[in-house]
């Protein structure tokens, strides 16, 4: 009512955002009861429904939960591996450090930054995953499936050869500018190619990518003769990272988690469809811009420290979605709480699987990932 | 019509040329080179004992080897392709390779202690443990794929799935073996001519030969499956069967050629690709075509693997992936 008496440039940018959101809640209703009419139609199982609102109490439930697993799951791995460390040494040792004795070393130089640095990755490829996702509105859309990781270790792996002795802050530039080589690649090919990226194109799109830059990698690895360097960025693993490596990881983190919650809201719009987005009056190309901007620096950081752990990035997000509704706003931190907590654990696996041996945990992630993919690619509808 | 029936010939024709010309090239490139006259020479019997010994032991079985592997993945993609309606199925991107792959370090692994000492009757059971992998693999992929009957588009995505699932067991086993077999491991399973002996070469010729005319043989029906499904029941035939037939053939190829070279990718996709270009869709030539283009450029790439970055030797694999990736993306980019 209030309408009628304005002309449409003196709307105020508050109210204007307010018919924005009104907008918004019809389309999701309009797309909820279109959902709901399809389900007559055809039977599907409850699993498979997803919910176009987003529950803030869930969200809140998943954020508390999430994070007393990950503390348990941090104590754990701090407690665990070659040399069992009772808990209450773990405490001592975080809370009244004292050099001299063994264990506290353990836990001080071996242990603590294993753990944050696990958490970390786990954290950086599950929110890089979701703004991938939630960009390209591609339930497939995955660092590791899209070429980003394999174009990220191809740049350290000619950074081994080339320039021996660099920093390890050299081998993170080196990184971000190969996982930015991947990731524009592969969009790239979906921009130039007809019908745009379908699930399947991009699926195959990043393989062939990531067996092009695979097999340059490995002939330079095997001419320069630093293959045994690289084959562990190919394994992945967080078992050796120094305190140095989690400093990267938190810089890395820091800056891309808050760019991440910047445009969390307009990859919410985002995913709705593009001409929904440009309808709405966002400008989609900047989005997307600072979205591939956030995800060249979390993927680049996390596989300069870590190397390729796949599937990571394309599960959490998918299982975030699923409890907590649509809203980037908290699929982003629930995904990257949830990130944190898979590689703390599957890392605590991959040290006791196969022990005293270390079983590479991007592997492990690979097993646990692959029939979560096969679920995917077996979904009918593959939109978000 | 007389050219159009003249023009497989001519492909033919011109590509054993070139094939004959890389054979010679490659017998005199390597770390020992022997030039062109020697090489007659010692082909007449009247060369060094060293000399024969490089050639007969050492390039030659590699050179047939490369052959006849680029020949039996050729094929097998082009079977893939027109089984499944689908120009972009190939066996490196389904995942069959891998589960070969796995098959055959596991079976190195356990059964015979060490890849460098393969005993006569190892060789031998190498196709059969890469048969074994490779079906798992096919019929992983077939089930899961499975929904009501089998779309191209699900195919290829479970594909994906299945050959990084592989790879990630590959990886675990891999890191189980002592250094050198773990070298050895990563090289052949980015596809590789490794164990060039004689020995090879009777383990896995009877397989290729037999396969390749048995296609050739089955060529009518790939001719009817690729018209579609409808199309093949409504000629009369049977159409389900054929397909797994066919399917059987691809990966028994596949996997013959994985226990010789390990995983090749691109090879399959690209070869019938060009061949269907030149000669057109009839499978009673699209086959041997195929087979003469892929053993062309198998040959090629792995010449220029052993010799591009020499001392070095990079696997012949590598070379396939980042001169075929881009074709694959073109295609991609094409298709809709």
């Amino acid at each position: 009512m209030h309408f009628h008496f304005c002309s449409k440039h003196s709307i105020k940018s508050a109210e204007k955002s307010d018919i924005l959101k009104q907008q918004l809640i019809i389309i999701i209703s309009n797309r909820k009861e279109v959902r709901q009419l399809s389900q007559h139609k055809n039977i599907r199982t409850a699993s498979e429904e997803i919910q176009w609102t987003s529950r803030t109490y869930g969200a809140v439930i998943v954020l508390i939960a999430g994070l007393c697993l990950l503390c348990l799951g941090a104590f754990l791995s701090i407690s665990l591996g070659a040399a069992d460390i009772h808990l209450r040494t773990v405490w001592e040792a975080i809370f009244h450090y004292q050099p001299t004795k063994t264990s506290h070393q353990i836990i001080h130089d071996l242990r603590l930054p294993r753990t944050a640095a696990a958490a970390l990755v786990g954290a950086l490829l599950a929110v890089s995953g979701a703004i991938m996702q939630g960009m390209t509105r591609n339930p497939l859309a995955e660092p590791s499936i899209m070429g980003v990781t394999s174009g990220s270790a191809f740049a350290v792996s000619i950074a081994f050869a080339f320039f021996p002795g660099l920093s390890a802050m050299g081998l993170v530039l080196w990184s971000f500018a190969g996982a930015g080589l991947g990731a524009s690649t592969v969009m790239g090919i979906g921009m130039f190619s007809r019908g745009g990226l379908t699930p399947v194109k991009l699926a195959l799109a990043g393989t062939a990518v990531t067996y092009f830059f695979t097999g340059i990698s490995t002939a330079i690895a095997i001419r320069f003769d630093v293959a045994q360097d690289i084959s562990f960025w190919y394994a992945g693993g967080v078992a050796g990272v120094k305190w140095s490596g989690v400093q990267l990881l938190l810089i890395a983190g820091a800056v891309g988690l808050t760019l991440a919650f910047f445009i969390a809201r307009s990859v919410t719009v985002l995913s709705l469809g593009d001409d929904l987005a440009k309808g709405l009056g966002q400008y989609t190309s900047a989005v997307k811009l600072v979205g591939m901007l956030i995800v060249v620096i979390l993927t680049g950081a996390a596989v300069s420290i870590a190397g390729t752990i796949a599937f990571i990035g394309l599960i959490i997000p998918h299982i975030t979605r699923f409890l907590v509704g649509v809203d980037y706003r908290w699929i982003i931190p629930c995904s990257a709480v949830l990130g944190a907590v898979l590689l703390v654990f599957a890392d605590i696996a991959a040290r006791l699987v196969n022990a005293p041996f270390e079983t590479p945990v991007g592997a492990l992630t690979s097993l646990i990932g692959v029939p979560f993919f096969f679920y995917l690619a077996r979904r009918e509808r593959r939109g978000l | 019509m007389k050219t159009k029936t003249n023009k497989p010939l001519i492909v033919m024709a011109v590509t054993f040329l070139l094939i004959v010309v890389v054979f010679f090239i490659s017998l005199n490139l390597g770390v020992i080179k022997i030039a062109p006259l020697k090489t007659l020479q010692v082909f007449f019997g009247q060369g060094t004992a060293r000399d024969e010994l490089v050639l007969f032991e050492f390039r030659l079985p590699r050179i047939i080897l490369s052959l006849l592997v680029g020949a039996g993945i050729s094929v097998a993609g082009a079977i893939l392709q027109s089984v499944s309606q689908n120009e972009l199925a190939e066996p490196g991107i389904l995942g069959i390779n891998a589960g070969g792959s796995l098959a055959v370090v596991l079976f190195i692994y356990f059964f015979q202690g060490s890849a460098s000492d393969l005993s006569f009757f190892g060789t031998f059971m190498l196709p059969f443990s890469a048969l074994a992998g490779a079906i798992l693999a096919a019929f992983l992929i077939y089930i899961l794929a499975w929904k009501k009957g089998v779309t191209p588009i699900r195919l290829i995505l479970v594909g994906i799935g299945v050959n990084a699932g592989f790879n990630a067991l590959l990886l675990i086993f891999q890191l189980k073996m002592d250094p050198h077999d773990f070298m050895q491991a990563a090289v052949w399973i980015s596809g590789s001519i490794w164990g060039a002996n004689w020995n090879m070469i009777w383990a896995i010729l009877p397989w290729i030969v037999i396969l390749l005319l048995f296609t050739l043989y089955k060529a009518r029906y790939l001719n009817i499956m690729q018209l579609g499904d409808q199309l093949a029941t409504g000629l009369g035939t049977a159409v389900e069967k054929e397909r797994r037939i066919l399917l059987l053939a691809a990966v028994t190829l596949a996997a013959s050629c994985v226990a010789a070279a390990g995983g090749i990718a691109f090879l399959g996709l690209i070869a019938p690709h060009v061949a269907r270009r030149l000669t057109g869709p009839r499978h009673q030539t699209l086959i041997p075509v195929s087979a003469f283009i892929g053993s062309f450029l198998f040959l090629l790439a792995d010449t220029l693997a052993r010799n591009v970055l020499a001392p070095s030797e990079i696997p012949v694999g590598l070379v396939i992936s980042v001169l075929g990736a881009p074709y694959f993306i073109y295609l991609l980019m094409k298709a809709n």
